[in-house]
């Protein structure tokens, strides 16, 4: 065994590896020596947080993840599900929060190279991009700069590659000053019968690296992904790699050409851990083993060790395995591309990773134990302790609604975001038919008459509150999301965001969560089929909110029966569907307007909300109704205003006569911005309503009129009348003269 | 009516246009690969969107010097139509196709929206079908469409009648406001002197589709047509 400059394995080297005591025993124990550095760097990476789940994993098995409909669950690099006609869509939405904090543009940029590799290594053609991010207070110093590097970052890499970002969310909340969340999404489309999985096959086929040079950068980024920032954490910014999206552009042209032959066996991206995660997943998931000639490796610089090679996280690299004798064939290709491509090793029937660099032995590793035996923790953990109800009757509630509306509507989560989503090319291969602003965007399957709604959601004050409700709540909004479109909600991705769960109280929300997730999943045959957890997303023991991130897939069988949001014409019938109980525990309105963050999270009624949900869907198939909007934060009167932005159309509506006799109970302020689930606003034609009302009480769904579309105000009788246009310039105001702050 | 269309590795809208192509004429474009230094016989020519070769350097400065762009070259020298949408118009002004070039937007932000243009003139075979005035809708999808030449160049333009589309308000009011990028005389497009090459920034071929929110792009490949069938 050789390794070049080998310093002493000491507790302190073993430490900076984050490894634990009793991790290193165990190495010791699987190793029957001392590893070298090399080795200790490799079991450091693989038994990270970021790449084994460690913590998670125990309680990740409680979600749903099987249906008819769904090819491949989680386990893979990306979920696929079956849209039918031979197709299949691979979708996955992953974290790259610590990165983006040290260094927002490339963090935030590598973060959308490295999910579309996930997915267009499966085979699928990337089609659609999304985006959650969260961010601290406004008014916190690094606020505008982080949203304004992690914006460019998205967009300067979706925008070259070629892929539209059509979606996400964008909140603010102070427990993100120290930990913003950057979660991106990215979606592709594959013929059933062309799917590409990574376990690697066949003694003796050559291992082939395709994709850019294997440079210094990035060392050690899973390893930083998988501990709490300090002070001194700006020191890591050389551990953020640095993205090249035509580099990413030209890998995904090739491989999805090879892809067209049958000459792969098995392919994998290089994300965290690069080459050693990458090589280690794919002789694990097939119960073999690699040999690897590390100066075969194409570098980008000359003497690096092979502790760097392996640990290197240059982006825009994959590992294949092919067919033997299909080298030269799949080499054209990648020369037609311009992109480097090397054979550096082979398959072997030794079930252990050998790397060799100058004709000797560098680490010599057993692959089972290291990727299938890591660590699983059950870690202790303490629920969240309920929050008391809100005592309504104690809040001052001011019956004057229309200020109320006017900064509920300007204020940082609910303004419009325009100035984000313009930063996007969300309109490139021109199959994107509902773009970013609405419920779900919508993008055509190209070439036929189907599409894809695809939404990102979660509330992290509902989480915080009660990680159950909360959790519930994430997915049964993003089911909302798609069903306000039309389409029919097939499958989920979740991307778990949370502080250090060393910490009992921070592992009850995580547990809390999965648990919600879990029953709104079984209610709404709503599978997760892939994710991805992002833990210790704290800063000198400050924890963000819990963040449960939905990522959201749906069906429509015909794209021309489509709902938006937007009013498309005068005279329109105006319905609420759905009950309204005025719930303003942690809502916006408490909080914007009341400045409290108090009480509990709106409770999710499953059965309501798919009773509901179903209704409005088969209505909007149907064809009776093709404008629709889910009621979510800031409630009924937000919505509607919404509503009219959209379209540019105004509306008149008033309390329901039946509603208002029970007005002793919900106060007009409850009534108007409660955050009651499971409710949706349609609009429809007047001939139409009143067998729409008929039917919707034959089906048990609540549905009361409110009023009518029509002229340039928005308003409520006996309380205000607003301009749409009024509306609009505190909605669009906002975020524009937010960022024009120097 | 046989096209082609000049694929670089990182051009990204290729496909639209040839999906665009395709539906206009009713057959598919010929696809003209970045390394090709010769072409078939065709009608027209279009220079896609994207990202060239990355444009790190100057967008458009590399594919300018490309072998297929001096085909193109050449065959604009011989009159026929170049069509050169967004990263293409940037290419076209790099090769000397087109004069000015295309700065980074004035508030050095990528920008993608649907902008209203104003029509300059229908006596082109890229606008037949157009109305000299008439107000369309088109998106622009990029961060390097400022549009810039000099006092001389930008003045024999105007005299010549060579800019083709103008960035406007809905009513065809041609402001500061309605300019998206802060190129001189809110020019979206522009033709050479022969009115044989048509450099714009905004991409027709994304709104020739009612399903993605308008047909105004389509007016440009039927105008194509009915001139070069």
């Amino acid at each position: 065994m050789r390794e070049a400059a080998a310093p002493e394995i000491t507790p302190e080297v073993v430490a900076a590896h984050g490894l634990s005591p009793e991790e290193y025993a165990r190495a010791l124990q699987i190793l029957g020596r001392e590893p070298n550095l090399t080795e200790l760097g490799i079991f450091s990476v693989m038994w990270s947080e970021h790449c084994s789940y460690k913590s998670s994993r125990k309680w990740l098995k409680r979600l749903p993840t099987t249906a008819p409909w769904v090819i491949c669950g989680p386990g893979e690099n990306a979920g696929i599900i079956d849209i039918g006609d031979g197709q299949a869509v691979i979708f996955k939405m992953e974290s790259h929060n610590h990165p983006s904090f040290i260094e927002p543009y490339q963090g935030a940029a590598t973060g959308v190279g490295g999910i579309l590799r996930d997915v267009f290594t499966m085979g699928a053609r990337p089609i659609a991009n999304l985006n959650a991010l969260r961010f601290g207070a406004p008014e916190h110093s690094k606020t505008r700069h982080l949203l304004a590097g992690v914006v460019a970052g998205i967009g300067g890499y979706g925008n070259c590659v070629g892929v539209p970002t059509v979606g996400g969310e964008c909140t603010f909340h102070p427990s993100f000053n120290g930990n913003i969340l950057v979660n991106a999404m990215t979606v592709g489309l594959v013929a059933r019968d062309r799917i590409f999985y990574s376990a690697a096959a066949g003694i003796g086929n050559p291992v082939v690296y395709v994709g850019s040079k294997t440079g210094r950068d990035g060392i050690h980024g899973a390893t930083m992904a998988s501990a709490e920032f300090d002070e001194r954490s700006e020191e890591k910014r050389p551990t953020v790699q640095v993205g090249d999206p035509f580099t990413e552009k030209l890998l995904i042209e090739a491989c999805l050409e090879l892809m067209k032959t049958d000459a792969i066996v098995a392919i994998q991206d290089m994300g965290a851990a690069g080459l050693t995660s990458s090589s280690f997943e794919m002789a694990s998931k097939g119960g073999v083993g690699i040999e690897l000639d590390l100066d075969c490796v194409p570098a980008r610089e000359s003497a690096m060790s092979a502790y760097e090679i392996m640990l290197s996280e240059s982006q825009e690299r994959m590992l294949m395995v092919l067919k033997p004798g299909r080298e030269a064939e799949a080499a054209a290709i990648f020369e037609k591309w311009e992109v480097d491509f090397a054979v550096i090793g082979h398959v072997t029937d030794s079930g252990r990773m050998v790397l060799k660099m100058a004709g000797a032995t560098v680490a010599d590793l057993p692959v089972a134990p290291l990727s299938a035996a890591a660590p699983v923790y059950d870690r202790p953990f303490q629920a969240t302790p309920p929050r008391p109800e809100l005592d309504c009757a104690s809040l001052a509630l001011s019956p004057d609604l229309g200020p109320a509306l006017l900064a509920l509507l300007a204020c940082p989560d609910l303004a419009a975001k325009r100035w984000i989503w313009q930063q996007y090319d969300h309109m490139v291969m021109a199959d994107t038919i509902q773009r970013p602003g609405g419920d779900a965007a919508v993008v055509r399957v190209h070439g036929t008459e189907k599409a894809l709604a695809l939404t990102t959601d979660c509330t992290p004050r509902y989480c915080a509150a009660s990680p159950e409700a909360g959790g519930a709540q994430a997915v049964a909004e993003a089911w909302r999301n798609l069903t306000a479109v039309g389409a029919r909600p097939l499958a989920i991705t979740d991307c778990l965001n949370f502080g250090n769960p060393e910490r009992p109280e921070i592992m009850g929300q995580l547990v809390g969560c999965i648990e919600g997730m879990r029953e709104a999943c079984l209610a709404l045959d709503f599978p997760v089929v892939s994710g991805n957890v992002s833990l210790y997303n704290e800063t000198n023991g400050k924890a963000v909110q819990p963040v449960p991130g939905i990522g959201a897939v749906g069906l429509l069988a015909d794209c021309r029966r489509m709902a938006s949001l937007g009013l498309k014409q005068p005279g329109m019938r105006l319905l609420l569907i759905g009950d309204t109980a005025g719930h303003l525990g942690q809502s916006l309105y408490l909080r914007e307007i009341l400045g409290r963050e108090e009480g509990p999270p709106p409770p999710v009624n499953l059965a309501a909300e798919r009773r509901n949900g179903d209704f409005v869907r088969a209505a909007i198939a149907r064809g009776e109704i093709d404008t629709c909007h889910d009621l979510a934060d800031g409630g009924l009167l937000v919505a509607l205003a919404e509503m009219c932005l959209a379209g540019g159309i105004g509306a008149r509506i008033a309390r329901p006569a039946a509603d208002q006799a029970s007005a002793a109970a919900i106060p007009a302020a409850a009534w108007a911005f409660g955050e009651d689930q499971g409710r949706y606003l349609v609009a429809l034609p007047e001939d139409l309503a009143a067998s729409f009302l008929a039917s919707a009480a034959a089906a048990g769904v609540p549905a009361a009129s409110l009023g009518r579309s029509g002229g340039e105000d928005l308003t409520l009788e006996g309380s205000f009348t607003i301009s749409v246009a009024e509306l609009g310039a505190a909605n669009e105001g906002w975020l524009p003269a937010y960022m024009a702050q120097p | 009516m046989q096209a082609a269309v000049v694929v670089f590795p990182g051009s990204n809208c290729d496909r639209d246009a040839a999906v665009a192509l395709a539906e206009a004429t009713g057959r598919p474009p010929y696809l003209a690969w970045h390394r090709d230094s010769a072409l078939p016989a065709v009608d027209l020519i279009v220079i896609p969107g994207g990202f060239a070769y990355g444009d790190y350097l100057r967008a458009g400065a590399m594919a300018a010097r490309s072998p297929v762009m001096r085909e193109v070259v050449a065959r604009a020298g011989r009159g026929t139509p170049i069509l050169a949408i967004c990263n293409g118009f940037q290419v076209a002004t790099e090769a000397g196709l087109l004069p000015g070039v295309l700065m980074r937007n004035a508030d050095l932000r990528f920008v993608c929206r649907d902008v209203h243009l104003k029509v300059e003139s229908d006596k082109t075979p890229f606008t037949a079908h157009y109305r000299p005035g008439q107000v369309i809708r088109i998106p622009i999808a990029h961060a390097e469409g400022n549009y810039f030449a000099d006092a001389a160049t930008l003045a024999e333009i105007e005299a010549r009648g060579q800019v083709a589309f103008r960035y406007c308000a809905a009513d065809g009011a041609v402001t500061a406001a309605a300019n998206p990028n802060g190129s001189q005389h809110n020019i979206a497009g522009l033709f050479n002197r022969a009115r044989t090459v048509l450099g714009m920034m905004p991409h027709p071929e994304r709104l020739a589709d009612p399903l993605l929110g308008g047909s105004d792009g389509k007016a440009m490949f039927t105008s194509l047509i009915a001139a070069l069938s």
